[in-house]
């Protein structure tokens, strides 16, 4: 090579660099471009549903002078706990309503004021008679939760200049919220009530908790049942299996299978094990079950990409100081391929939490009330939950559904900050 | 190099070349030197090897004795780590792995159906070209094998198992500080010394070494070499190397293998200076391989 062409060589070479760093340059800046955009929509998203959901973390109360009177409750004087739970509570707090606003005579009026209160309170006062019934007779006071609408006058919701015709929210009930407040007797507290409860027609009463549980428990059901499976299958594939054609009709069908739609997997359930198993409905047992079918081969295949990624080197190693095939699996290669499945286990168990539609196919999109205890009470899930709150017309429920939005986020991030934690135990070096 | 040389059969099977591998493996002849020992810790006769339908090991026989080093040189490609892996059955993760022929360890033929590769392989240890230790400990890389074959009583026993094998690997004092530190953070060469003293460690009986110098610098080359040298008295040891230096330092006889075939094996002195076969003399004069 003569020193002429040395020299051209440079040349080229730098003409050609320039375009290269030109298209670098490209390169980085639509990336940057696509990051910030993505981050934008998650910020927006992230806010508004926050704004959306934070008053719904408050509830308004009320502060009633109670008069717990024989009469008044239907009952004797001292009752069973039968006839305490039939009193009639409602009549009580209707007394003390129309004892604080003795003008009000016309039915209509008094229809208006008793809806001051929730209808659920009569339940809060039920529960407190009920565990102390020695207050019959007596007078207390006692901090019961408004109505959906007085909830939403205090919060600034309602527009009191337009027409009274319409608004829900009539100028009288205005004027007694009014003075109730200057009397100290409405106060903003902390909504221990959504958490405390499951849902409930009246948006002020419906809680969380019961789609909570059900999805807590669902998806016990679901990593206990996809995990194990999954990774016994995705070791006894990787490490043990011969291949030939039957495990290559495997592999294709559990490709498959993770394509398949959610919602055939919802078939599947209601068809095998509610008919078939006869598997009570809208239970967390067959949620999981439904769920693990849809989970299992995210985890199969992410588990035996992890498996194959681990270096023969170590393998060979192991092998060398005269491991058995199952003992180089558990004592090194497993270990090594750890954080991998775990990244895999966690996009799965995500994936289970949002899932809904195979749940709406076996009877967990009922409107439930108790919160499940057990594998086999009717249950619903948290995003079943979201969904048909954010069905329901009533002010209260947009905002309890941006306040399960941001429950189920916190699931989440709960999840998956348990993963990045066993993951960060797992991860070495090699 | 204008030297006159008589065409050689080329390793790679060029499109120009009629021959098939086959043929040219039968035009290299019978094995020159011999084979056999007196009393060999292992013994193979007329082995060979396929991948699937690829033949790499032709008919090949070789003793290995009792504390000796037996050098296996050639070129690239031709079988040397493919029958070192058949003597402790590493071979048998390949499942496109077919070995025929005899393999014999005190005896005892090893691919024979009362043979258990497990145990076989406590008994036969490797030491790989990569150094691959355990992401683990240093204690616990040494301490794996031991533990596994139920070698030590008690803890003690394991404490002085792990002392003694990095003792005799020459890494002891170099790691006696920092035997909980993972074994993949000591230097390559310190690397490749700690994966020998895992595999003395099992008290094996042969030790096969597929290149353990081949990424290292030449002290600590220079250290493995010396620890060989000492490890002949106590074991069989079978060693490729690339290194013609090498094997003529630490090696007592030598094999020098060609396209899956054994071309020549005898003392390393001789075959280093006086070579009776064309191909191992054109490869040790550097003029092959
Ligand atoms: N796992 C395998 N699958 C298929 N063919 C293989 C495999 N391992 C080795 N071979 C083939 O067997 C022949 C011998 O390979 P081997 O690794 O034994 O050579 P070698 O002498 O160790 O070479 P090197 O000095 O480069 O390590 C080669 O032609 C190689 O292509
Ligand atoms: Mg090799």
């Amino acid at each position: 090579m003569s020193a002429q062409d040395k020299r051209d060589t440079t040349e080229l070479v730098q003409s050609s660099l320039q375009r290269r760093y030109a298209r670098e340059k490209r390169f980085r800046f639509f990336g940057l471009a696509a990051i910030t955009a993505s981050l934008t929509f998650l910020a927006v998203l992230l806010i508004t549903i926050t704004l959306r959901g934070l008053p719904a973390f408050k509830q308004t109360f009320i502060q009633l002078d109670i008069t717990l009177d024989a009469k008044t409750l239907g009952t004797d004087e001292n009752p069973d706990t039968d006839a305490l739970r039939k009193a009639n509570y409602n009549g009580t707090i209707k007394n003390s309503l129309l004892a604080l606003f003795p003008d009000v005579k016309k039915r209509a009026d008094k229809k208006r004021l008793y809806k001051l209160v929730s209808n659920g309170a009569q339940y809060d006062l039920q529960r407190k008679v009920m565990a102390d019934p020695s207050l019959i007779g007596e007078t207390f006071t006692i901090w019961l939760p408004v109505g959906d609408d007085t909830n939403g006058y205090i919060q600034g919701n309602i527009d009191t200049t337009l027409p009274e015709k319409k608004r829900r929210f009539k100028d009288n009930q205005v004027q007694w919220v009014e003075t109730l407040k200057e009397n100290n007797q409405i106060e903003r507290r902390f909504n221990y009530t959504f958490f405390e409860r499951g849902d409930s027609r009246e948006p002020e009463m419906a809680g969380i908790k019961g789609s909570l549980f059900g999805s807590m428990l669902t998806l016990t059901v679901t990593l206990l049942l996809s995990f194990p499976v999954a990774v016994a299958t995705a070791i006894y594939l990787e490490e043990f299996a011969p291949k030939n054609r039957w495990t290559d009709i495997i592999e294709v069908n559990i490709n498959n299978l993770a394509a398949v739609p959610s919602i055939v997997f919802g078939l599947l359930g209601l068809a095998i094990f509610i008919n078939f198993f006869n598997l009570p409905r809208s239970a967390p047992i067959v949620g999981g079950l439904v769920l693990s079918l849809m989970t299992l081969p995210t985890i199969i295949i992410s588990a035996r990409a992890a498996l194959k990624s681990v270096p023969p080197s170590i393998r060979d190693a192991a092998l060398g100081v005269g491991a058995s095939k199952l003992q180089v699996v558990f004592h090194h290669v497993l270990p090594l391929a750890m954080p991998g499945i775990l990244t895999g286990t966690i996009i799965g168990m995500a994936q289970a939490l949002g899932e809904t539609a195979p749940l709406l196919m076996i009877g967990m999109v009922a409107f439930i009330v108790d919160v499940p205890t057990s594998l086999t009470d009717p249950a619903t899930v948290l995003p079943v939950q979201i969904y048909q709150w954010a069905d329901l017309p009533e002010k209260g429920f947009v905002e309890k559904t941006s306040a399960a939005i941001m429950v189920l986020l916190a699931f989440l991030i709960m999840m998956n900050a348990v993963a990045v934690y066993l993951r960060r135990k797992f991860e070495r070096k090699w | 190099m204008n030297e006159e040389v008589t065409p050689l059969p080329s390793l790679e099977q060029d499109q120009t070349s009629e021959q098939t591998i086959e043929e040219i493996v039968a035009s290299l002849g019978e094995t020159v030197g011999e084979p056999r020992v007196d009393d060999p810790k292992m013994s193979v006769s007329n082995v060979n090897v396929f991948y699937a339908e690829k033949q790499a090991i032709f008919g090949v026989d070789l003793d290995i004795a009792n504390n000796e080093v037996i050098s296996m040189i050639g070129p690239s490609g031709c079988g040397k780590s493919t029958l070192l892996r058949c003597l402790n059955r590493m071979n048998d993760t390949i499942p496109i792995c077919k070995v025929t022929g005899e393999l014999m360890l005190d005896g005892e033929d090893i691919y024979g159906k009362d043979t258990d590769p497990v145990l076989l392989r406590a008994r036969v240890g490797m030491v790989f070209q990569k150094p691959n230790p355990f992401p683990k400990s240093i204690y616990e890389n040494v301490a794996y094998g031991p533990r596994l074959h139920g070698l030590n009583r008690n803890k003690a026993d394991l404490d002085d198992i792990v002392v003694n094998s990095l003792k005799k690997a020459g890494i002891y004092n170099e790691v006696k500080n920092r035997l909980d530190e993972s074994g993949t953070s000591l230097s390559g060469g310190q690397q490749q010394r700690l994966c020998i003293a895992r595999t003395i460690a099992c008290s094996p009986e042969v030790i096969l070494m597929d290149e353990p110098c081949s990424a290292l610098d030449p002290i600590a080359t220079a250290k493995i070499e010396e620890l060989i040298d000492e490890l002949r008295e106590n074991y069989a040891i079978a060693i490729v190397t690339h290194s013609m230096q090498q094997a003529a330092r630490v090696s007592q006889r030598t094999a020098y293998f060609h396209l899956g075939k054994l071309v020549e094996v005898g003392d390393t002195d001789t075959i280093f200076t006086n070579p009776s076969h064309e191909l191992t003399e054109n490869y040790i004069t550097g003029r092959f391989g």
